[in-house]
């Protein structure tokens, strides 16, 4: 038992140490070359040498890298519950189509403004922004309650979980069709959506954003023990004193509300929900969910942190969407680790 | 024996909801017993409503009528965590998680006595160690159970029903999937446990001649019919077991307690001699549709030689003998024999 703690430490450490470096790589790296003492400094809340490094650093670099953290920390916490829940490695937190919700919402809007209306919404700023992201949880949420109400009626989690893929697919379909009759600059507007970024979120969004993360990853770190019984599958964890109903939907509305919130505000990110349970399970090699919580939360912050550094290296001026950089980046890192740990697994 | 009740039924039907809305009624009248210490085994044939049955027993489903007690409460009265100190399951569900050690899923089996965030105190791990060595997996609270057999997982899951701590634990056909080595294994188990830590433990199953052995009681299910329950020897005796279970083709044998195949057993063969090269050859005999007989007549006689290099002689009617080393060489010979005539 005590060597296993000594590796949980020691996960622990380097997750957090990860972080501190790619937070300040994330503040210290752009299309704009600052000195790393101004950097520093700015943090600090000092003078720095040219008063454009302020608002720099201040006003962009650093909502865009506490999106990241929060992004990250977020979906990844959603794909360890839905894939716990599940019982099934495939899970993620866009599983049961609430991302689709979201983007139903937005291809509402942008798609039906242009259509109905004929305005662009994208040419309103910062009202328009705002128009999207509401219309982004507004769609989220729909979803999520409908998932909700199809829990409390359906008792099998294989069931529920077809519902929800068939869910989205639904809002995709209806996205589909608005897609096909709507002009070309509004699909664009929606494409770009699509491809999801930390980059479009200000403090005034964070204002929300923060908030509300904040109070999901809390109420996660409650549900820890019935996680860890539900492993078991229902039957054995009702047996142990589990409310399965109640847990479920508990376990539905924390990953909704995160999932309908990060997508609101960033678009759909792809990837880092499914990916870093199974990285996360790979480095602390435990089934323990007091252990996994808490290194699913940082692993998921290195993870986004890492893929916006790469998107915002100097050459791509930022301009790189956050899931072009999750799938080409991301995806090669997961597989050879989960190979790796495969080969691991035969050979001992 | 300690005859405290742990488990009494009173009238009881059960049965499930149809995805019409309407109940479909199983079994009803049924009044069993299960005490302290004891080992009980349901038997059935399959689609007899066993799991049914289990399920309402240990909560999971709720009745149709009638009343369940456990530990002299009703089973209706009592709140999920409570029930959870009183009845463990085990089930037939493979469980395969990945990077699950044995001491972590036993441990679980602790989850409704520990804390909000499920942390498990000195006397718990403790515990958790008794179980695991209690079921036989001793130096495997480490090992992955991705790592483990079938058997070994079921025994696993078994110790975290005894960590549970509670008086009565139902096993719904936990062996349904393991080779016999193993089924026997943890049959044996289960008795030790009902003696050793005076459990009352309720085991559904199909193996028979298992449940003959060790079952302190037996009960009897089959689609249609009146449970009944009584000691092993009890229903042999009152030939339950041959109407419960016997079907064309498979008899029940009273005097061995378990199933033999009917043949058609329309040749007579003489078989002379003794000790284990008898008995196979017999056995051997039956199997390809003779019946054996100790007596002469106008048919071929086979002779068993003790310690002959040639152990098997056979005597056709014509008056020739013919040996043979093993008993294949010489149901060749008696094939080649019933040809040509």
């Amino acid at each position: 038992m005590e060597d296993h703690r000594l590796k949980w430490v020691l996960g622990f450490s380097l997750l957090i140490g990860l972080i501190v470096v790619l937070f300040l790589l994330n503040i210290g790296f752009g299309s704009v070359a600052i000195p790393f003492d101004d950097i520093l400094k700015v943090l600090l809340g000092d003078e720095a040498s040219r008063k454009a490094y302020h608002s720099i650093i201040l006003k962009s670099r650093l909502p865009q890298t506490i999106t990241a953290v929060l992004a990250g920390a977020g979906l990844a916490v959603g794909g360890l519950q839905m894939q716990t829940l599940f019982r099934n490695p495939l899970a993620g937190p866009s599983i049961l189509g609430i991302s689709s919700g979201a983007g139903l919402g937005v291809a509402l809007i942008l798609l039906f403004a242009g259509n109905v209306l004929g305005v662009t919404v994208s040419a309103y700023g910062m009202l328009g922004h705002l128009t999207v992201v509401g219309a982004a949880f507004v769609g989220a949420f729909f979803i999520l309650m409908l998932i909700v109400f199809f829990a409390r009626a359906l008792r099998d989690n294989t069931i529920l979980l077809i519902v929800g893929i068939m869910v989205g697919y639904a809002a995709s379909a209806i996205i589909g069709v608005m897609k096909f009759y709507s002009p070309k600059e509004d699909v664009h507007a929606y494409v770009i959506w699509g491809l999801g970024s930390f980059s479009n979120v200000s403090w005034e969004h964070l204002s929300i954003l923060i908030p509300i993360v904040v109070v999901g990853l809390l109420f996660s770190l409650l549900l820890i023990k019935p996680l860890n019984v539900l492993v078991l599958g229902e039957n054995y964890a009702e047996n142990l004193g589990v409310n399965i109903k109640r847990t479920r939907l508990a376990i539905l509305f924390c990953t909704g509300l995160l999932t309908a919130a990060i997508t609101a505000f960033c678009g759909p990110i792809a990837f880092l929900g499914l990916a870093v349970p199974h990285l996360t399970k790979g480095l602390f090699r435990t089934s323990d969910q007091k252990v996994l919580m808490p290194a699913v939360i940082l692993a998921g912050t290195v993870l986004a942190l890492f893929c916006n550094f790469i998107a915002r290296m100097p050459g791509f001026e930022g301009a790189l969407p956050i899931n072009v950089v999750t799938g080409l980046i991301g995806a090669p890192i997961v597989i050879s680790v989960i190979v790796k740990r495969r080969k691991l697994n035969i050979n001992g | 024996m300690d005859n405290t009740i742990l488990l009494q039924s009173s009238d009881l039907a059960v049965g499930y909801k149809q995805s019409n809305g309407r109940t479909q009624l199983l079994h009803q009248d049924i009044n069993v017993q299960l005490n302290q210490g004891e080992f009980a085994c349901l038997l059935g044939p399959n689609g007899a409503g066993k799991s049914t049955l289990i399920k309402t027993l240990s909560g999971f489903i709720p009745k149709i009528s009638g009343d369940v007690c456990i530990n002299g409460l009703n089973l209706h009265d009592y709140k999920r965590g409570q029930l959870a100190k009183v009845v463990s399951v085990v089930l037939t569900e493979k469980l395969q998680v990945s990077n699950m050690t044995v001491f972590d899923l036993v441990a679980l089996g602790r989850t409704p006595y520990t804390d909000f965030f499920g942390n498990l105190s000195a006397t718990d791990k403790g515990l958790v160690l008794q179980a695991i060595n209690d079921v036989g997996l001793q130096g495997f609270a480490n090992r992955q159970l991705i790592c483990m057999s079938d058997g070994e997982r079921q025994k696993a899951m078994i110790a975290k029903a005894l960590v549970q701590d509670t008086p009565l634990i139902i096993l719904d056909e936990p062996t349904a999937f393991l080779d016999l080595p193993s089924k026997i294994e943890i049959v044996q188990l289960l008795k030790k446990l009902a003696v050793n830590n005076n459990k009352g433990i309720l085991l559904s199953t199909h193996d028979l001649e298992l449940a003959l052995q060790l079952a302190d009681k037996i009960w009897l299910l089959a689609q249609g019919r009146q449970l009944e329950c009584g000691i092993p020897e009890d229903l042999v005796l009152s030939n339950s077991f041959k109407s419960f279970f016997e079907k064309e083709g498979v008899l029940f044998d009273n005097e061995s307690g378990s199933f033999r195949v009917q043949k058609d057993q329309l040749k007579t063969i003489q078989v002379i001699g003794e000790g284990v090269e008898y008995q196979w050859l017999c056995h051997a005999l039956n199997r390809i549709g003779f019946q054996t007989t100790l007596v002469e007549g106008d048919y071929p006689s086979i002779k068993t030689v003790e310690n002959a290099n040639e152990a098997f002689v056979l005597n056709g009617v014509d008056g020739h003998d013919k040996q043979f080393k093993t008993i294949e060489e010489l149901l060749c010979e008696i094939n080649i024999f019933l040809k040509s005539n």
